[in-house]
């Protein structure tokens, strides 16, 4: 559904910010893809290039079969955007945006309304008021809704969760599953890398380099390194201390624990026991763990 | 009698209108607490922060900030307290010194003071080299440590950081978090409010508020075993999803 082979960008008078480096990617039919990275990875470059936005520099892309310079036109009846910043017409109520993109489309709000149904209902009670003046949780809900109405193929989704809070951001990501079983190809990005596991795969991004493209399950699979989760009675020094123990590579706070990864030699559970006991450390708890997302994630920067 | 105390809020309360952004909150924060203020969007966070750092006049209630009352004495509360928010942090078409000049200057330091404290806060950060960089050109997760820097350059006895990691790569979130540690232990409490649960575990206590009140307050660890559960992630999303009201 997207092919970008070779995708780079640069910004800047003499092209001195570079954006997107060689980018490839590939999303399948009726995928949820994630495009995972922080603020200024190039998340939203990509995005815009690959909606027929702005032009890449190099490379190629393909979406919904059609070339993203060529066929820009036909693409752009094929795609639904919604993009990080809320862009619907502010002046305009909730009813009237919503059968403004509609029309624009060529179509009708009635026409692929089970498409919206479920979200449109909750926004319903306030289809009179403006745009405006939604609260945060409802404006993403418009924009979505206005992102759907002319049942695209596939759909961009900008950072749609930046922001939000943990309820919302729940209720968000059922939403994206409805849709995939409506056979909807979503690519979607965000900043928060505990959303990459709702994800079927999953591109890393970090300073305009794809880091990985891979299913979650199989990226966690390929962390090879032994990482253990520890906690004691004093965690910062505790884990300032581990950096000094052998064949440690790296010691950072995750949540509770303290993440505490080998570099290529092994690590046992009790070299780090022993070693924060020596050090003086009590309520020592140490246990092997199964990386996260997150974890691949630093451990592919830093490599 | 609140010596130990930082932060004193006593049925602090501010309405608009008929709307009661935050509903008679009681809390204290000790000194040199590491204190997280968490909430759904709309809970009210925003308004009690405004309340606490003298920006508006609460409706009732009480409240003292490093000693000092927020209903009288607000100038000398934002002469002791330093602020930092991603929203709103440094000037992006000034230099790195210029901005730490032109903060220093805000917060009241002679020149020399400043130069001291310049030359330490680019050390500590490694950014030596980038003095004459402007802001604008850094990548997002140095601004954002040198804004906290900055917000705490002269030595305040609190410093409010307003969802200062939002968007943050992980590798520099942390490093981020290691720095908030350090001025902790230098006896600057902070009070951090956040949307990523994994900070939330960082903090000594955390509080939650849900629809202006504070629904739950406490270490994170003793916050799970009332929940019965064994993470941050769950207890905020049973107790957010109990909000009738909408956010903002």
């Amino acid at each position: 559904m997207i092919t970008a082979t070779n995708i780079s960008k640069s910004f800047g008078k003499k092209g001195q910010q570079k954006a997107l480096t060689d980018i490839h990617i590939s999303v399948k039919k009726g995928e949820l893809f994630g495009l995972i990275g922080p603020d200024g990875a190039g998340k939203t470059t990509l995005f815009r290039i690959l909606t027929t936005l702005i032009l890449a520099d190099q490379g190629k892309a393909v979406v919904a079969g059609l070339d993203v310079v060529k066929d820009y036109k036909m693409l752009r009846k094929k795609l639904g955007y919604m993009p990080g910043r809320f862009s619907l017409y502010q002046d305009l109520s909730v009813a009237e945006n919503l059968a403004f993109y509609a029309s624009i489309f060529n179509t009708t709000i009635e026409a692929n309304y089970h498409l919206i149904q479920d979200i449109y209902v909750q926004l319903e009670p306030f289809k009179d008021r403006r745009a405006g003046a939604l609260s945060g949780g409802m404006k993403q809900k418009l924009a979505l809704c206005c992102a759907l109405i002319h049942k695209p193929e596939i759909l961009f989704l900008d950072e749609p969760t930046t922001g939000v809070d943990v309820v919302s951001r729940k209720e968000f990501w059922e939403m994206l599953g409805r849709l995939k079983k409506e056979g909807i190809t979503i690519f979607v990005s965000t900043p928060y890398m505990d959303e990459a596991s709702l994800c079927d795969r999953i591109a890393l991004i970090q300073n305009g380099h794809i880091l990985s493209e891979n299913t979650p399950k199989e990226l966690v699979n390929g962390f090879n390194r032994d990482l253990f989760g520890v906690k004691a009675d004093r965690m910062n020094d505790a884990r300032k201390s581990l950096l000094s123990l052998n064949n440690i590579d790296d010691a950072y706070a995750f949540g509770e624990f303290l993440h505490v990864k080998s570099n290529k030699g092994t690590v046992y559970e009790r070299d780090i026991f022993d070693h924060l006991k020596r050090s003086g450390f009590e309520d020592i708890e140490v246990i092997r763990i199964e990386a996260t997302i997150e974890d691949c994630f630093m451990d592919l920067m830093h490599s | 009698m609140f010596s130990n105390y930082s932060i004193v809020a006593n049925h602090l309360t501010k309405i608009f209108g008929e709307f009661k952004a935050v509903d008679e909150i009681s809390f204290h924060v000790e000194k040199g607490e590491i204190f997280g203020f968490l909430g759904a969007n709309g809970a009210g966070k925003t308004t009690a922060m405004r309340m606490l750092t003298g920006l508006i006049k609460p409706t009732s209630g009480k409240a003292s900030v490093a000693g000092f009352d927020v209903f009288t004495e607000s100038e000398q509360i934002k002469r002791n307290i330093g602020y930092m928010s991603q929203k709103f942090s440094l000037y992006q078409d000034l230099k790195v010194w210029e901005n730490i000049e032109f903060y220093g200057g805000l917060y009241g330091m002679d020149k020399k003071k400043i130069n001291v404290a310049t030359a330490d806060l680019l050390e500590k950060l490694e950014l030596t080299k980038e003095i004459n960089v402007l802001v604008g050109d850094l990548p997002l997760g140095w601004k954002q440590k040198l804004a906290f820097s900055i917000s705490i350059m002269h030595k305040p006895k609190i410093v409010f950081l307003d969802e200062p990691t939002g968007g943050v790569d992980p590798v520099t979130r942390r490093q981020f978090w290691n720095l908030i540690y350090e001025a902790a232990e230098s006896g600057i409490t902070i009070f951090v409010t956040t949307h990523y649960m994994d900070e939330a575990e960082y903090c000594q206590r955390v509080a939650i508020m849900v629809d202006g009140k504070i629904e739950a307050m406490d270490e994170p660890a003793r916050l799970k075993k009332d929940f019965k559960t064994n993470s941050m992630d769950d207890v905020f999303y049973r107790l957010a999803r109990q909000a009738k009201r909408s956010d903002s």
